[in-house]
């Protein structure tokens, strides 16, 4: 199977993008890694007219630690570059955790972090840890940006806030507090294939040992990464128990979830796999909490 | 759309300058207009790893790339590897420990194996599982690929120096 015919833009600065995709506008499409559009392009189910391609952009690629702590990531970072980021280990684990769930290294190799949460596929691992890092989207077009929380960002199953005249072009990742714990957690037929369910979660302790605040994000059980409220109602302000967790486990896989059946798993499966996951991501981000600074 | 665009690439060590139509993959830019068919195409959506080829160093599909995007960059496939007389040791351990059957894999599974050992000449079996997750093969179960990769990486370790 072969791509429908299309231009070609390979600007060498994002400025030179903008006015292309601003040129373009419903015509024109971002081509960043390729690990998704072009396997649609090549089934022609997508068939863009012109793609702008940022390959040759040099500045979209970086990994840098800004003054107010935390991590911004270029658009363009390949994924393998994130993987064995030492900076990315030492600030966000769960990134570094997740990563190696991302198809393969040939992908990774190629894949970018932030066309994977533009692409926004509710079964993938970074539009879900994003939201577990509370993360934040820089967004331009011509003459302009914006800055999105990822709260807001997804709209559906490969739908987002971006516009078709727009890019991504930053994700910042906030920094954890101390005393956090993370831990990523999916099940899948085989290492590599599609996620059947995943967890994210971050968890927080104050000083006491009560959860001061916390996040678990829920994946491939719905038409964007979920995060739970049952957690966050039944667990800050209290001290975290294996009881509790089971109690969001079951709240949130009945109440919070709408999960699908597809060649990959059945609903009752991704119900059953995500109490599972919850309950274990939870016990292994509080133990990881408890071991950091006392 | 399609105008075709000039591009200059290398691969293997060869510079090759031509026009091609944006929508051309690199899978089909290295076997139709170069006649370098080292190159395998299985299912064209990056699933099975047969059209694997080495990109500045890093193992990357060939199908989910388009030609134009080589432009200026530095291409390795199979092709490049040894000559019938005289394998490359990777090549001369797949043969040895019948890690091939039908070899329509076998190019995707080199070209993903050379950059790994050159990263890690030394792996445990754990970790060429792991390297070699992204290459299917239907005929040979993969234990002997493993076999092989080690083999490989003892001999091309002792040959570096
Ligand atoms: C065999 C295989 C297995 C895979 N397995 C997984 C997996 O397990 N988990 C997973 O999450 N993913 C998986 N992927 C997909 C892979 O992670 C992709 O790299 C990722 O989903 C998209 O990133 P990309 O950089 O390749 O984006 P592209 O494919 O280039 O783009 C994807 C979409 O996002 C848009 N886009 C990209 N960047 C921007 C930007 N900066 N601004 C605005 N729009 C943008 C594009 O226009 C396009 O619509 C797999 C892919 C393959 C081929
Ligand atoms: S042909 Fe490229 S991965 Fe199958
Ligand atoms: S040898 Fe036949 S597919 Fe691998």
């Amino acid at each position: 199977m072969k791509p429908a015919a299309f231009d070609y833009y390979a600007p060498a600065s994002v400025e030179e993008a903008l006015d292309q995709l601003a040129e373009l506008g419903y015509n024109g499409k971002v081509l960043a890694g390729g690990q998704s559009l072009i396997p649609a392009m090549n089934f022609r189910m997508a068939r863009p007219a012109a793609l702008v391609d940022l390959n040759n952009i040099k500045d979209l690629g970086y990994i840098k630690e800004p003054g107010e702590g935390g991590l911004a990531i270029g658009t363009m970072t390949r994924d393998s570059v994130v993987e064995h980021s030492k900076v990315v280990m030492d600030k966000a684990p769960l990134v570094v955790e997740a990563m190696p769930f991302i198809g393969h290294s040939q992908i990774r190799n190629r894949g970018t972090f932030g066309g994977a949460i533009a692409h926004a596929d509710p079964a993938g691992q970074l539009p879900g840890i994003a939201l577990a890092m509370r993360a934040r989207l820089h967004i331009l077009k011509k003459g302009s940006d914006r800055w999105e929380s990822i709260d807001d960002f997804f709209l559906g199953p490969f739908m987002t806030v971006i516009e078709p005249d727009e890019m991504l072009a930053e994700v910042v990742l906030p920094p954890l507090p101390e005393k956090t714990g993370t831990s990523y957690k999916q099940v899948s037929r085989q290492h590599g294939s599609t996620t059947q369910a995943a967890i994210a979660s971050v968890v927080s302790l104050d000083d006491k040992g009560k959860v001061a605040s916390l996040r678990v994000v829920m994946m491939s059980v719905g038409a964007t990464p979920l995060v739970s409220s049952a957690a966050e109602e039944m667990l800050v302000g209290q001290e975290p128990s294996e009881a509790a967790f089971r109690e969001i486990a079951t709240k949130a896989s009945e109440t919070e979830i709408d999960p699908s059946t597809d060649m990959h798993a059945t609903a009752e499966y991704r119900r059953h796999a995500t109490h599972e996951l919850i309950i274990q991501s939870l016990t292994c981000a509080l133990e990881r909490a408890k071991g950091k600074g006392g | 759309m399609n105008t075709p665009i000039n591009i200059k690439v290398k691969v293997n060590g060869k510079e090759y300058k031509r026009a091609v139509e944006p929508r051309l993959l690199l899978s089909d830019f290295l076997r139709h207009d170069l006649e370098l068919t080292g190159t395998h195409v299985g299912c064209e959506h990056g699933m099975c790893g047969a059209c694997t080829v080495i990109m500045d160093g890093v193992s990357v599909r060939s199908c989910l790339i388009f030609a134009v995007q080589a432009d200026g960059h530095e291409i390795e496939t199979a092709d490049g590897l040894g000559t019938e007389d005289a394998l490359h040791p990777l090549q001369q351990a797949f043969m040895e420990e019948h890690a091939l059957q039908c070899g329509f894999c076998t190019p995707g599974f080199l070209m993903t194996i050379i950059p790994f050992l050159r990263e890690n000449p030394n792996p445990t079996d754990e970790e060429i599982r792991t390297a070699i997750d992204g290459n299917l093969c239907r005929c040979t179960g993969y234990e002997n690929i493993v076999k092989a990769v080690k083999k490989a990486s003892v001999k091309m370790a002792g040959k570096a120096k």
